[in-house]
């Protein structure tokens, strides 16, 4: 039997609703590029059909030296680059993992960082190689180094890798485009940039079911990357509609 | 053979009424998995973890045995477990969790020998996701969860799914019943959807905050979530197995379920 249908009988649950294995699947994450460097929100929902797996995946990875690869929200910029995770969540962690020991070997060899092209080609010949075995990624990388200043790339499964100022990737993506072309600007502030990216997650959560639980942000600027907190959505929800006077298709009577 | 119709060759011409029409062909398929059933849950406290899980073993509507456990401790220095520090629990494919437990088993035992000293739990739920992600185009058929405590002996708890991603979490159910357990564990747990009596009306209510349970509660919220799930599932009953890790070591707690 041919050996990538197998695979996709076994855990593929669109194409087989009661497939035995059901992977994580589902996400809304978006990064763009602006005056103060790049800003990277995503949710934190996993699904497995219509099983909501977990509400507090850290779908932002640190694709750094391994060592420096703790999570903890601090003001101090931590330095390397950024990953994003969608579709796969086992896919995406293993293979960026992988890509976090390639970083540190350039590193080691080079005596330099690498640069966010290098290590997202690394990504994309990686993800070209396994075409057609059902690897399933849509992943971002941003990083800024002294080479290229800030810079965001879109790397798949399919083996597609693209650089851009502003992608949005996952079941929610469409939703979080809306929000951002209609009030995006290169000269936004740091705080007007990171509120964006929050309110075009938030507007995913709200319409996208296979999304929602937390907004998850990150700022990537010249000395590293800042975490800027992982909230749960309801509160900012509700504020967002009654103090904005926003979602109001949305009664607010209890 | 050329057909002279211009249909390709081998290919019949349906000019009769009466043309047989086969049955639609049943495909077999290699199927290599089977669901033994039965659930699993992790809790963690401030210096404790428990892994707890039901003792039955089904193939479809059969019970197979009333004794088949699920939660092992792994790195120990004999059969019997003596000395491990780290738990793990398997559901799913019993055959497929048995091979991931002596891998696993095998891997801690090897860190030991070869570093002097014992894998940290951290270090053992990463070495986890690599053996699994390594079956990603033939997976372990398994859903599990690795306890311990961590480097500040704190109770640490990591899930999985069955190609390795895996997260760390307080609490977390897996298996058969999970979709029971788990909504009853973040409103006891991590108290979601509770809020601060008298803190307001409607929005300006304040959620209450989860804070870490004392092992008492713990073991009340494991008895309460299984009791409850077997009135419920068909594939969980039997016997109740928790173990328990603390500084001290592990404590192994049975405890009698429905049998029917």
């Amino acid at each position: 039997m041919n050996h990538s249908a197998f695979l996709r009988a076994m855990t593929d649950d669109h194409s087989n609703p009661s497939c035995p294995i059901k992977l994580a699947h589902g996400t809304t994450t978006l990064a763009f590029r602006f005056q103060g460097g790049i800003i990277v929100c995503t949710d934190s929902r996993a699904t497995a059909g219509s099983w909501i797996a977990s509400q507090t995946v850290k779908k932002v990875i640190p694709v750094s030296r391994l060592s420096r690869g703790e999570d903890k929200a601090s003001d101090k910029p931590t330095p390397g680059l950024l990953g994003t995770m969608a579709g796969g969540a086992a896919d995406c962690q293993y293979w960026l993992r992988y890509l976090s020991q390639q970083c540190t070997l350039h590193e080691i060899r080079h005596k330099r960082r690498i640069t966010v092209a290098a290590a997202s080609k690394i990504l994309a010949n990686l993800t070209y190689a396994y075409k057609g075995y059902g690897l399933s990624m849509g992943t971002m990388l941003a990083g800024m180094t002294p080479q290229e200043g800030p810079a965001l790339y879109y790397i798949d499964s399919d083996g597609t890798r693209l650089p851009g100022n502003m992608f949005c990737v996952g079941s929610g993506q469409t939703f979080a485009y809306g929000v951002l072309d209609a009030n995006y600007r290169y000269d936004l502030s740091e705080k007007e940039a990171l509120d964006l990216g929050r309110r075009a997650i938030l507007a995913a959560m709200h319409r996208d079911a296979y999304s929602g639980g937390f907004i998850n942000c990150y700022h990537v600027k010249e000395e590293g990357w800042v975490h800027h907190g992982f909230d749960d959505m309801n509160p900012i929800f509700w504020k967002t509609k009654l103090d904005h006077g926003e979602f109001s298709n949305v009664t607010s009577q209890l | 053979m050329t057909s002279l119709m211009g249909h390709p060759s081998g290919q019949t011409v349906g000019y009769s009424f009466s043309q047989p029409t086969a049955a639609p062909v049943k495909e077999h398929s290699f199927y290599p998995y089977t669901d033994n059933g039965g659930s699993t849950l992790g809790i963690t406290g401030s210096d404790f973890a428990i892994l707890a899980g039901d003792t039955r073993s089904t193939s479809g509507y059969s019970i197979n045995s009333r004794m088949v456990p699920k939660v092992f401790k792994i790195g120990g220095d004999d059969e019997t477990g003596k000395g491990a520090h780290i738990l793990l629990s398997v559901v799913g494919f019993a055959a497929d969790g048995n091979a991931l437990k002596e891998r696993l088993d095998a891997v801690v035992k090897m860190y030991k020998y070869q570093h002097g000293k014992s894998m940290s739990v951290t270090a053992c739920a990463q070495r986890l996701s690599t053996i699994l992600y390594g079956k990603r185009f033939f997976p372990y058929y398994v859903h599990v969860i690795l306890a311990g405590l961590d480097e500040e002996g704190k109770g640490a708890l990591y899930s999985y799914d069955p190609v390795g991603s895996y997260e760390r979490e307080e609490c977390r159910a897996a298996g058969a019943a999970s979709s029971l357990i788990m909504p009853f564990l973040d409103n006891q747990v991590k108290f979601k959807n509770q809020y601060v009596p008298g803190s307001g009306e409607g929005h300006a209510l304040q959620p209450k905050k989860a804070e870490p349970l004392p092992r008492e509660t713990v073991e009340q919220l494991v008895r309460d979530a299984f009791t409850s799930a077997v009135e419920r599932h068909i594939e969980v009953g039997d016997n109740l197995q928790m173990m328990i890790i603390t500084r001290d070591g592990i404590e192994e707690i049975f405890h009698p379920l429905k049998k029917d």
